[in-house]
Formats: C-alpha cells, structure tokens, sequence
C-alpha cells in the first residue's frame, strides 16, 4: 500500500492546493520585506514631505519592487477571498459571482497602482 | 431505537447568534482576525490605491491627500477619515504579525499548543501597541 502521506508518498494530483498555499505564503513574504524597507526609508532622518515620499517610489529599484508587490498583492488576496468565498458561500452561482467581481476588484486596484507607479 | 437516535447530540457550525456567547481561545481570535483583517484590506483596496496615487503624483494631489485628513471631503469631516485609516493601520499590523507568525510555524513545525497560544497572545498585545502608537501618530 503506497504511503498517502509524509516524505514517501506517492505524488499525484494537480497540485492546486499547494501551489495556491506556497503562493501565498511566497507573496506574504515579498509584502513582508516591502513593508520593512519601505519604513527603514522613513525612519531615515530628515523631514517627510511630498519631496522625500515622492522621490523614494521614483526611483527604478523601488518602482520594481513596488511592482512585484501589487502583483504579490493581488494573487495573495485572491487566494485568501477565495477561500472565504468557498468556506461561507455554498450555492455556486453566488459563489462564483462573488469569485468574478474579486478579480476585476484586484486588477483593477493593480492596473491603477501600476499607472500611478510609472506615471512618476 | 427511534427515540434514542433523536436524542443524539449533534454538533453543527456555529450560528450567528452565538458568535458573541462562544469563547473563543487566543489563537481562534487571531486567526478570525486573520480573516476579517485580509477582508478589509481588500475592501478598501480601492481606497488604499487613491491615497497613494494622491500622495505621490504631484504637490498639488499631495495637498489634497492631507486636506482629506484635515478638512473632510464629500461632506464627510477629516477625523472620519482618519478613523478608517486608524483601522485599516490595525488591519495591516494584524495581519503582518499574524502572517510572520504563520510564516514562522511553517518553517519550524511550530505546532504546539503552548507556542500557538503564547504567539497568539504576543500577536494580539504587539499589534494593540503598535496601533496605538501609530494611531498616536495620525490622531495628534
């Protein structure tokens, strides 16, 4: 009887559950390290107005980094509405409603920010 | 035979009116804060996005992103929108915290009873603290 768990099982399957819950652990931790440099930035010294907070996002390295976490952000939140989603709404009608105007939400919100983003 | 199987007790989700009876261990509060948390990040994402565009974009947009918090738009007074920003501040520290804590036990198979609880009850008090201090921040 092949093992159905631990480090010898057998593999099988597409995998979904895994890749959605890696994912979202992957994109926790790109947000994570955003945050962080994003207030190591703001702790630096000096008086914070439009200038300094303007200029930090107009620079390459923060817009690519900026960018990789709207993406992040918006497959992070998918995966966890739609887990909302599939453990409070039964009927699938609503249910996928629900899943179709989560999507348009979140890439709408990301092809916002992005314009905002390269728009400096 | 009949009457035994219908006094078997039956155990079913909880209904929505004993959401406020049920007691709730630590970690079950950090993980539904998990959840209510992420939903209302995502509900005012839109909201989020607004505030970056306009504290970014140009002097003048950034004028009228700190004349929101000032003076109220929409006839709607300034401290109501620092409310909302107050709680999003707290959904954002909850679920960080709560997310490095989750992060944390997966990578050291944390899965014990004591460090669940004890993580959930430095969750709780660290992201109350640090919601205070930057709510300090906004309000005063």
């Amino acid at each position: 009887m092949p093992s159905t768990y631990g480090s010898k099982r057998i593999v099988v399957g597409a995998h979904y559950g895994l890749r959605d819950w890696l994912a979202q652990r992957v994109t926790g931790v790109v947000m994570a390290l955003f945050t962080v440099a994003v207030i190591v930035q703001l702790l630096r010294p000096g008086e914070l107005g439009y200038d300094r907070w303007a200029g930090l996002f107009a620079q390459q390295w923060m817009k690519v980094l900026t960018f990789c976490v709207i993406v992040s952000l918006a497959y992070h939140a998918w995966v966890g509405m739609r887990d909302i989603w599939m453990d409070y709404v039964k009927p699938v009608g609503t249910r996928l409603v629900l899943e179709v105007i989560t999507i348009v939400w979140l890439v709408g919100c990301a092809g916002w920010a992005v314009q905002v983003l390269w728009r400096l | 035979m009949a009457d035994t199987l219908k006094q078997r007790p039956e155990y079913r989700n909880l209904h929505v009116t004993q959401l406020f009876t049920y007691r709730l261990p630590a970690p079950g509060w950090v993980s539904i804060l998990h959840r209510v948390s992420g939903a209302a990040l995502f509900l005012f994402l839109p909201f989020l996005v607004w505030l970056f565009d306009a504290s970014v974009t140009s002097e003048i947009s950034y004028e009228r992103f700190t004349s929101l918090f000032r003076n109220g738009a929409g006839g709607l007074p300034g401290w109501f929108f620092k409310l909302i920003v107050f709680g999003l501040i707290w959904a954002y520290v909850q679920h960080f915290i709560a997310g490095v804590r989750h992060l944390w036990m997966d990578v050291t198979h944390s899965t014990g009873l004591g460090f669940g609880r004890q993580s959930a009850i430095v969750t709780l008090v660290l992201t109350a603290l640090i919601t205070l201090a930057l709510g300090a921040k906004l309000f005063f």
